[in-house]
């Protein structure tokens, strides 16, 4: 395959304490796609995901963004590289106005890209315009999720990391989140998506990888993921 | 014990009621200065700085000695602050840090430690014996006369830079960009971080405004008070009790508490000057008991 791979993880160890949750992962993500990662709870698409932001720093392995390593970098040294974390549990800065959390994302891309500033956000988020001043921890569950998405925006990311973002959410909420996330794709944002749920996914990203037990276990397209039952049956118990 | 007399005598004299009201505000402003960066870097360090006084002592001998040096005040204010805010930062990166999390007694180790050392090596650089700055000759002026008390010009100077400073500092916190990061950072640093910001940095920088408020103070303090190896401890206590008065992480709790602490100890002077210190942790007791966050606390720094 000659792809254009701008994040690839390789032979990633992460232990909390005492106990190995990842086994060796490894991933490759192309520029401009979606890759879901698929998984039951626990299986450890959470821990990846923050193996890759650097918040549970690998043991061993690699983490390239764009060709350089950032394993075991600090957390913002990773985001300034240019991967913007979204953690599944939302994580506003309750006591601040939305706009103040805004704010605080703020910053240039690694190659100086500027495209997302407060207007732009406030166009593709509308619902937070209408309550830039409002205490980010008076939000609604869906409002707070769009606003850790717009935060992390803020920064500018080549590549996006959502963690579950659908977790506890209202069907219609789940469907503007949804909407959000082909939006960026469309904008040429490079995404992984941890998700429990493949029916979010259908429509949404182009690739798939099945974790479990802290292995990876499958990859493919996700419409291939979704033809291969004895995977989807064995992994996500749908 | 109760000078009732004395107590009354003064409370019906408006030239004494103008002395003490002065006296007991800039006794008050010094330790607001000095406890809203205790309040300030527990707020959001969750770190209580045992060693708070070292910094006020350190910034009076910083602007006594840019004093004597430059002869301009002016300037001994912002090196007292300046040089404060610096040995903050290094004390911060190289020793405080290292305890963040860990059990109070251990932080109170450390701190008590860095006395130790700061207190003796303020003893080599400039002496044991006590120093004296003096009122300093932009503020050798007759004193104004109100209501026939006296107020020297410098005690207004004292209270005016202990209030702009005040606001100042409450603005940095709530209004700037580095004062929301860092509140931010308070409620959630790994998250602040995965936003690709540093955060050490701006701790440390917090923690470097917090000596620099209590180096201001020492430099405040230094042409009013002697200066002595040790002179941290007295308002270390007192800045504790207006911290918890005042509660933890307010700064205008802090200012609150200040005064009340302030006009209690130049009215008790006079009242009963033998339970004025008694009087303080009284008050300090029935905070407590009644309000155990204080007068204006919530537990953290909002």
């Amino acid at each position: 395959m000659t792809t254009d791979v701008i994040l690839a993880v390789e032979g990633v160890d992460v232990f909390y304490g005492a106990s190995k949750i990842l086994f060796g992962v490894e991933l490759q993500v192309e520029r401009g796609r979606t890759l879901a990662l698929l998984g039951r709870n626990g299986a450890g698409k959470s821990t990846t995901l923050k193996a890759i932001a650097g918040i549970a720093p690998p043991r061993t392995g690699t983490v390239r963004l764009g060709g350089v390593d950032l394993a075991g970098s600090r957390p913002d040294i990773i985001a300034r590289a240019g991967i913007g974390y979204v953690p599944e549990d939302r994580q506003v800065f309750p006591l601040h106005s939305v706009e103040d959390n805004l704010m605080i994302g703020a910053k240039k891309g690694p190659q100086g890209q500027d495209y997302w500033t407060l207007a732009t956000v406030y166009e593709t988020f509308p619902i937070l315009a209408g309550m830039k001043e409002r205490r980010a921890g008076l939000m609604s569950g869906g409002e707070q999720q769009m606003l850790t998405i717009a935060r992390t925006l803020m920064g500018n990311p080549e590549v996006l990391l959502l963690d579950e973002p659908s977790e506890g959410l209202a069907p219609i909420i789940v469907q503007a989140i949804a909407q959000l996330i082909r939006t960026l794709r469309k904008m040429g944002v490079t995404i992984v998506l941890a998700e429990q749920n493949m029916h979010f996914c259908l429509g949404i990203s182009e690739d798939a990888a099945v974790i479990d037990k802290g292995h990876i276990v499958y990859r493919d397209t996700i419409q291939g993921l979704r033809a291969n039952e004895a995977v989807t049956k064995r992994y996500l118990a749908l | 014990m109760l000078e009732i007399d004395a107590l009354a005598a003064c409370l019906s004299s408006p030239a004494c009621l103008v002395n003490q009201t002065t006296t007991g505000l800039i006794i008050g402003m010094l330790l607001f200065l000095v406890a809203s960066g205790v309040t300030l870097i527990f707020g959001v360090l969750h770190v209580i700085n045992f060693a708070h006084g070292s910094f006020y002592m350190l910034g009076a001998y910083f602007a006594y000695t840019a004093y004597i040096t430059t002869g301009n005040y002016f300037v001994a204010a912002a090196a007292g602050a300046l040089g404060a805010a610096i040995c903050g930062i290094v004390f911060e990166r190289l020793i405080i840090s290292r305890v963040y999390g860990q059990n109070v007694l251990m932080q109170l180790l450390v701190c008590y430690a860095f006395i130790l050392i700061v207190d003796d090596l303020v003893k080599i650089i400039w002496g044991a014996e006590y120093l004296s700055m003096g009122i300093p000759a932009e503020f050798r002026l007759p004193p104004y006369r109100i209501a026939g008390g006296f107020v020297p010009p410098f005690y207004l100077f004292m209270v005016a830079m202990a209030v702009i400073i005040g606001l100042g500092s409450l603005w940095i916190v709530t209004r700037t960009r580095f004062g929301k990061i860092v509140r931010a950072a308070a409620h959630n640093a790994s998250m602040v971080s995965a936003l690709g910001i540093r955060v050490q940095l701006y701790f440390a920088a917090l923690f470097g405004l917090g000596c620099a408020l209590a180096g201001v103070a020492g430099a405040l303090a230094a042409p009013v008070r002697s200066l002595t190896p040790g002179m941290g401890l007295g308002i270390l206590v007192e800045s504790f009790i207006v911290t918890v008065i005042g509660g933890m992480g307010s700064i205008p709790g802090a200012f609150l508490a200040a005064i009340i602490l302030g006009l209690t100890r130049s009215i008790g002077s006079v009242g009963f000057p033998l339970f004025v210190d008694g009087a303080m942790f009284m008050i300090m007791a029935l905070v407590l008991i009644f309000r155990p966050t204080g007068l204006l606390g919530q537990g953290t720094l909002r």
